[in-house]
């Protein structure tokens, strides 16, 4: 999904032993009372990199860049940046720029202002930081409404005011809270591709917060899943997707089938006998051990639906319950005799309206052994 | 019964003002009475007015006033709008509550106590009476209403937009001061506009804490009309009269274009 090719993909400083971490979170937590809002989380992050954290509401996303910031200090644990120890520095000297998750642009000045504030702490001379502006301006599309101030922009314009002035002063590291989160759906793709190149142009090392899951999926170098306080998984999108390490992450990108059963070891091969006597065949059982509980997780897309019983040993029969038709995709919901619902999505590759499932139609679904994954927590 | 109710409506309100304004306006109309009779009126003159200027006492009373009034307003507002700035900003420090009371408590406080407690104060330790006295005197009662019209702006500003500044390389004074202060300003401005206005118009306090030299307006007019009421001294408090309400009107007209630019800001979150 990246739109910079070849030169991006090679990029993984995180399978390399050697490499050093750029930002490093070490067992860092955060309680607001008995609250604790990041629970002992540890993290490294690269240079360069374009890291997205992805969660539910409330799960810890912005108290953690905010510690990152400054603007909140660890209960325990240590943040690193670039090798130094940042406890006790406070946000002004922290070679890292926020986008706030409400834009905090200052009312009394105009977007030129705002944008120009940053550069001007610095002690920035006059005409260069005219120039920069003006690139900056160029860049989020706002050149004529230099003059405005906050209160006279739509809502999709201050958010790239206030992007625009986060990134103004080139910080090492931008920290960017759900930057577009106000955006319409055109906009927001449009926007994800620029600040990925963006980043890339200007070598910088992003954190992105976001709860949408596309979003990450398509900006992220790598993403992490976090779940009341805690990172679930790190790990990038195609393998978030595709080898997810718990039923929460599993659950939480993408949607998917999930089957409870005991792993048994058979002479063809492991297997996952759930509990209403089914027995499918897994092509790799992952850290299961047999007699052990786990579950299989089989994305919509990789399981088959025909009326005919098919050649594989995973293969169900059920009543088609529900049909969601998204054009270029059909997802349908497939009742089991014994209740249970698996969902099957198919392409629409050809255009063909007759002989098409129905409601009511029995219909078989199936699957491959390595289509779905063994999850033990 | 909307009817009724709207005639009621009207006459408590003509009451209302009536009660309110007709002193008021009687004292205007009078200022400009030919007659020295006060309760006469002899025709429309300025005369008073003129009379006044050459009044030599009355003018140095009221040079001491603006002096005070424009010296304790200014203090008191950098005073009241840093209290207020701590008593918001860092919410859990220990004594908060007391600091906070303690703050607040001369706005309900009777000045006849507060003007005797500064007067006893001054004395103890042997501080001479006069300018300095009733300047400090003002801002100790003033600056708690400053204190109160600026904490009441502060409340509801994005303390998000201090931390931006912050993050983008400002020290914490430079974020204060250039972006919290610019947009609480209208409040500051109100506060000094009440300080200022507090101190023209004090008698009290100023009456135990002034000394020889430094007798202020109102004290001098207090003192003018125990010997009889002279229209000269209408024509000084008419003047008062329309600094007070110049002073009032730009207050509520900057405050009213700040609240409506405020509510668009928030409606287009
Ligand atoms: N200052 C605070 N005092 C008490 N609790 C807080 C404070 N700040 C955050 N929390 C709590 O910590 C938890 C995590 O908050 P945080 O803002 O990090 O969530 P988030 O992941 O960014 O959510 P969202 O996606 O809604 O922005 C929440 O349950 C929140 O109520
Ligand atoms: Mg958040």
């Amino acid at each position: 999904m990246k739109s910079l090719g070849s030169t991006r993909r090679t990029f993984a400083p995180w399978a390399d032993p050697d490499a050093k971490p750029f930002i490093r979170f070490e067992n860092v937590s955060k309680r607001f009372g008995d609250f604790a809002a990041v629970d002992n989380l540890s993290l490294d992050i690269y240079e360069r990199e374009f890291f997205a954290l992805l969660g539910a509401s409330g799960c810890g996303k912005t108290t953690l860049l905010r510690m990152l910031g400054g603007f909140e200090r660890p209960t325990s644990g240590r943040i690193l940046l670039d090798g130094q120890n940042m406890l006790g520095i406070p946000p002004h000297r922290r070679p890292v720029n926020m986008m706030f998750q409400s834009y905090a642009l200052f009312p009394h000045m105009t977007v030129e202002g705002n944008i120009a504030f940053g550069l001007k702490q610095e002690g920035m001379p006059k005409a260069e930081i005219a120039e920069r502006v003006q690139r900056m301006l160029k860049l989020v599309k706002l050149e004529s409404f230099a003059k405005r101030k906050p209160h006279q922009l739509s809502g999709g314009q201050r958010q790239r005011v206030a992007l625009a002035r986060s990134l103004a002063k080139r910080p090492k590291v931008l920290l960017l809270d759900e930057p577009l989160g106000a955006l319409d759906k055109k906009l927001r793709e449009e926007t994800q591709f620029e600040l990925v190149d963006l980043q890339y142009e200007l070598g910088l090392t992003f954190m992105v917060v976001t709860h949408d899951q596309e979003e990450a999926m398509t900006m992220a170098d790598r993403i992490a899943v976090m779940d009341k306080g805690q990172v679930e998984q790190v790990a990038p999108p195609q393998e978030i997707y595709e080898a997810p390490a718990s039923r929460f992450v599993a659950d939480f990108v993408g949607s998917i089938n999930m089957f409870e059963g005991t792993l048994i070891r058979e002479a063809g091969g492991p297997q996952l006998k759930d509990r209403s006597g089914l027995a499918f065949d897994i092509a790799d059982s992952g850290d299961a051990s047999p007699g052990e509980t786990a579950w299989l997780a089989v994305r919509p897309e990789k399981v088959r639906i025909s009326r005919e019983r098919p050649e594989v040993q995973n293969a169900i029969d059920g009543e088609v319950w529900d049909i969601a038709y998204f054009g270029d995709m059909t997802v349908y919901n497939v009742r089991l005799d014994d209740g249970r619902v698996v969902k099957a999505s198919t392409i629409n590759s050809l255009r063909r309206l007759e002989d098409a499932l129905t409601w009511h139609d029995r219909a078989w679904i199936s699957f491959s052994a390595d289509a779905g994954v063994v999850l033990t927590r | 019964m909307a009817g009724t109710w709207g005639r009621f409506n009207v006459v408590a309100l003509v009451l209302g003002f009536a009660f309110l304004y007709l002193p008021i306006v009687l004292l205007i109309i009078f200022s400009f009475n030919e007659s020295r009779l006060v309760t006469v009126w002899a025709g429309f003159s300025t005369r008073w007015y003129g009379e006044m200027l050459n009044n030599r006492g009355l003018l140095d009373a009221a040079w001491v006033t603006a002096r005070v009034a424009f010296l304790s307003a200014t203090v008191a507002t950098v005073l009241g709008t840093m209290a207020a700035v701590a008593l918001t900003r860092y919410v859990r420090f220990r004594g908060r509550l007391l600091f906070s009371g303690m703050v607040f408590a001369p706005l309900v406080m009777p000045e006849v106590i507060t003007g005797l407690s500064l007067l006893l104060l001054f004395v103890a330790i042997g501080f001479d009476r006069g300018f300095a006295t009733v300047t400090l005197a003002h801002i100790t009662f003033s600056m708690c209403f400053v204190a109160v019209v600026v904490q009441s702006r502060l409340i509801s500003f994005d303390e998000s937009l201090e931390e931006a500044a912050m993050d983008l390389g400002a020290t914490p004074a430079k974020a204060f001061f250039q972006v919290t202060l610019p947009v609480i300003m209208p409040a500051v401005i109100a506060g000094w506009m009440l300080a200022f206005t507090l101190s023209l118009d004090d008698l009290v306090i100023a009456s135990f804490t002034s000394g020889p030299g430094a007798t202020t307006l109102p004290m001098k007019i207090y003192s003018q009309v125990r010997l009889g009421v002279t229209p000269e001294i209408n024509a000084v408090c008419t003047i008062l009269i329309g600094i007070v309400a110049i002073g009032v009107i730009i207050t509520s007209l900057v405050n009213k274009r700040r609240e409506v630019l405020r509510r668009r800001e928030e409606a287009t979150p």
